[in-house]
């Protein structure tokens, strides 16, 4: 426990120090750093604009109001956002075994995962984080909810768990590509696809789908489970009504999962070179 | 692959790879030499990879690789040791378990004490390595920022930071390119850069991976004489893996050669020349087209192109002989000496090897 | 022929990337799935929107998907290493060959192309055509035309990436560039919601821009919105656009040269 202890914190500090580095780097050029970011920014925001332009048509999506699809954009789109942000650059750990660089990070006395993590941080994915911030912002002005303290607090411990369950999904993600060095776009299916889902109202899905994102991939807690509850829906699996709340049990668990994965993938990776 | 049992390692000294020289334990020694535990150990370490090989169309085939195939040796504290071999021999794969990259699959293996596969970080601390196709720096980070981040991951304290980096800025004439970013070096100038950033910590052992390839003959020359310093004056222990027998014959007075996984060969670089009786070249250029060149004691011509012709004489001896006695003779217009090929002083070996 | 042979080179090339394949592929298909639930309620509230009835608009989503890769809607699309051998001024090594620079990249395009329509896309629009109400047309002159215009629009998204990729003889970083480009192409060619959905004035403009050339026209060709002489329109529209843009990369290219020539590298 205590090893386990200080190989967390070693691994803490790495992380600050690498991404210390990067961020005093970026801020270096100024210019390139705010066009990337609001490069970002807009990117993002092109799918609430095609949301926005899907309601010019219709009132309801799923029988979702667009303040109601909005907090969903929002909350998934800032947890994902954060994750990014994070670990970001896990997803280039497939070219660094290829091309032979993982080896260096494994000579270097610090947790190989904190170094892949803080690899090429990047300040800019700010802008996803904030555009997705900006919605959510503004539903909340417009949903109509009766807030009490729960609901209030429900709001950023959604955020917070969406962002960790994300983060184990590209952990695991990562680890994977120790074994398939191709399959980024995988990981991208997970990610950008599971968020993208989770933008809609679970209504407009087919029910084995949405199984699927809460038993197998268990994307539902991000935000489904939890907006639902706050927009006073019913689920459309008819769980019962404490499921709402395991959100941080769910994120919790997936840690330990990608923990476990990351170790096989690392392991493997040392006994194979490759 | 080759009959015979692990244990074929010839070396001048019938005892094998254990024992060696006092004198090659290097300029600092420290420790009497024989049965000592060596700082650096191998006992019949062994990596077998399993990799999937296309039979047909769509089939593959899993197929097991001994990359090392039963490796034993010791390096003193303070030595400097060459390791070398042809491509794909497994000298590459031997630095990485000793770094605690790859986890042996057979064997034990022990460098300062610890096992690097167990406790790979706390070994980094005490080792630097030098991989020479891929750097160890941060790519779009300028040199002094990559040294600057080096610094804080080995918690190297202040003083000896300042002291190492100066000693290498000064010894690898690294100062103008302090504040240039990684990507923008050339290759020599990154592989000085990169051997500063293995120094910074006072590692005890230096592994170097290639460090000269594609290097031009300057940047050779220093880091060569860098090497030879760090070594001489802070008694670090060099393993160096390398294609080109002159960082050898310049470096180390201990050789290694691994081929197909096995130790082949543990001694002196003398003993090398004569056990694999490898051979240089000496190229002439003369005046005009002539019969090839006769009558020089101890060399043989092997080659003419022209006016262009080539001797052979054996590696150990001496070129000066060989050039004066053509001189002499012949009217010359030029001339070099090519060293000999490890490649070819393995085949050599092996030709020997097989002879009845 | 030099460019047949370096379209075949870069087809090949394309298809010992195996497991990106696969994992393309996977990725079209789950963003496929995604997407067509979304135009499903989409439709179920409005029906007719944009002229589609329901099996027109999912086939629009798995068309989409299937020329996502092929069309180079995805950003980068094969042009970055263009950009990188500007930036390191290897280029100026192809400008001594003896080969047209913009023709050798169209010809490499076309048969990374070639692969990745078979490659990435053949499987999403099968998994879509099972699993959802699908409006693939059974007439073979249809699917002759798709393919036309498929490949005008793989012409027409070289040219376009071709522009970006020549800017980094200008700008150091063209990391920028490359992203709004990228963000165009997925916006306007109808990737993220069909343009005939896009309201009023700005629809009007949004389908007439080079990136509808990308996804909505060779898609409403093969949902038979296009016919007879409409589809003849159809295409030559996409011609235009392409040579076009094609003229344009060649203006920016001898200027770039000239640049390179001057400057020495």
């Amino acid at each position: 426990m205590w090893a386990l202890r200080s190989r967390l914190v070693e691994g803490l500090r790495a992380y600050g120090l690498i991404v210390a580095m990067w961020t005093r780097s970026t801020l270096a050029y100024r210019t390139s750093f705010l066009l990337t970011a609001l490069g970002n920014f807009a990117a993002t925001g092109l799918d609430f604009l095609a949301i926005m332009l899907m309601f010019t048509h219709i009132t309801a999506l799923g029988g979702f109001s667009l303040p109601e699809v909005a907090f969903l954009y929002g909350t998934s789109g800032v947890a994902l956002g954060l994750a990014d942000l994070v670990l970001g650059s896990m997803d280039r750990l497939g070219t660094r075994v290829r091309d032979g660089t993982m080896d260096v990070l494994l000579v270097r006395p610090v947790p190989v995962f904190a170094q892949v993590a803080a690899d090429r941080f990047a300040l800019r994915r700010l802008g996803r984080i904030l555009q997705a911030a900006v919605v959510l912002g503004w539903s909340l002005s417009r949903l109509e909810v009766d807030w009490t303290p729960g609901k209030v607090l429900l709001v950023p411990l959604m955020l917070l768990c969406g962002a960790v369950i994300f983060g184990a999904v590209f952990t695991i993600g990562a680890a994977f590509q120790f074994v398939a060095q191709d399959a980024a776009e995988v990981q991208n299916s997970f990610t950008y696809g599971g968020t993208t889902m989770l933008q809609y109202p679970p209504t407009v899905f087919a029910k084995d789908l949405v199984r699927g994102v809460t038993f197998v991939v268990p994307l539902a807690f991000v935000n489904w489970l939890p907006a639902l509850r706050l927009l006073g829906r019913d689920d459309p699996l008819g769980l019962p009504g404490w499921v709402d709340f395991l959100g941080p049990a769910v994120a919790a668990a997936m840690c330990g999962l990608a923990w476990l994965a990351w170790r096989a993938g690392l392991r493997n990776y040392r006994s194979t070179g490759s | 692959m080759r009959s015979g049992t692990g244990d074929t390692v010839r070396g001048p000294e019938e005892a094998g790879a254990v024992s060696h020289d006092p004198e090659e334990s290097g300029a600092v020694g420290r420790g009497p030499s024989g049965g000592e535990p060596g700082f650096i150990e191998l006992d019949g370490v062994e990596k077998v990879f399993h990799v999937r090989r296309k039979a047909g169309r769509l089939r593959r085939v899993r197929e097991e690789v001994r990359a090392v195939d039963g490796i034993s040796f010791r390096v003193p504290r303070g030595a400097m040791v060459g390791y070398i071999g042809p491509n794909g021999a497994g000298k590459s794969t031997t630095v990485k378990m000793l770094t605690g990259i790859l986890v042996p699959s057979g064997g034990r293996l022990r460098v300062a004490g610890i096992d690097p596969a167990r406790e790979r970080t706390r070994l980094a601390r005490r080792v630097g390595v030098v991989f020479g196709q891929r750097t160890t720096l941060w790519w779009d980070l300028p040199l002094r920022d990559s040294y600057e981040l080096v610094r804080r991951m080995y918690r190297i304290p202040e003083a000896a930071y300042r002291r190492n980096l100066e000693r290498c800025v000064e010894l690898l004439d690294l100062e103008k390119l302090l504040p240039v970013p990684v990507r923008q070096l050339s290759l020599g100038q990154r592989m000085r850069g990169d051997i500063a950033a293995a120094l910074l910590h006072d590692p005890e052992v230096l592994y170097l991976d290639e460090p000269t390839i594609g290097l031009d003959v300057i940047s050779k020359a220093k880091v060569r004489g860098f090497l030879r310093e760090v070594n001489a004056e802070r008694g670090t222990t060099v393993l160096l893996t390398t294609h080109d027998l002159t960082d050898i014959e310049q470096l180390c007075r201990r050789v290694m050669v691994i081929d197909h996984g096995r130790l082949v060969y543990d001694g002196g670089l003398d003993g090398l020349h004569a056990v694999g009786r490898s051979e240089r070249t000496l190229v002439v250029d003369l005046e005009r087209e002539l019969p090839p060149i006769e009558g020089v004691p101890g060399a043989r011509t092997v080659k003419v192109e022209g006016p262009r012709q080539w001797l052979a004489f054996p590696a150990a001896q001496s070129a000066a002989p060989v050039v004066s006695a053509v001189a002499e003779r012949y009217p010359l217009v030029d001339l070099s000496v090519r060293e000999p090929d490890i490649e070819d002083v393995i085949s050599r070996m092996y030709a020997d090897n097989t002879a009845p | 022929m030099l460019y047949a042979a370096v379209a075949a080179g870069s087809f090949r090339r394309y298809a010992t990337y195996r497991i990106a394949t696969a994992s393309g592929v996977f990725t079209n298909t789950v963003f496929g799935f995604i997407l067509a639930y979304t135009y499903i309620a989409l439709w179920t509230e409005r029906p007719h929107l944009g002229g589609y009835d329901l099996p027109q608009a999912l086939t629009f989503v798995w068309t989409g998907q299937a020329l996502l890769a092929a069309t180079g809607l995805l950003i980068g699309g094969g042009m970055d290493e263009l950009q990188e051998r500007i930036r390191s001024g290897d280029i100026a090594v192809d400008l001594y060959r003896p080969a047209d620079l913009q023709l050798w990249w169209l010809a490499a395009d076309l048969g990374r192309a070639a692969f990745q329509l078979l490659g990435r896309g053949l499987v999403p629009m099968a998994v879509g055509t099972l699993v959802f109400p699908s409006a693939l047309p059974a007439s073979p002159v249809t699917w002759l035309l798709f393919l036309v215009s498929v490949a005008l629009g793989v012409v027409v998204g070289f040219a376009l990436r071709y522009l970006v990729a020549l800017t980094s003889f200008w700008l150091l970083d063209g990391a920028g560039v490359s992203m709004v480009a990228g963000l165009m192409c997925l916006f306007f060619s109808g990737m993220v919601l069909p343009l005939n959905v896009f309201p009023g004035g700005f629809g009007e403009v949004v389908r007439l821009l080079p990136w509808s050339s990308m996804l909505q026209v060779p898609a409403d060709v093969l949902l038979g919105v296009h016919e007879g002489v409409g589809a003849a329109r159809a295409l030559a529209f996409q011609a235009g656009w392409a040579v076009v843009l094609l003229a344009s990369g060649r203006l920016v290219q001898s200027v770039a040269t000239r640049k390179v020539v001057v400057q020495g590298g």
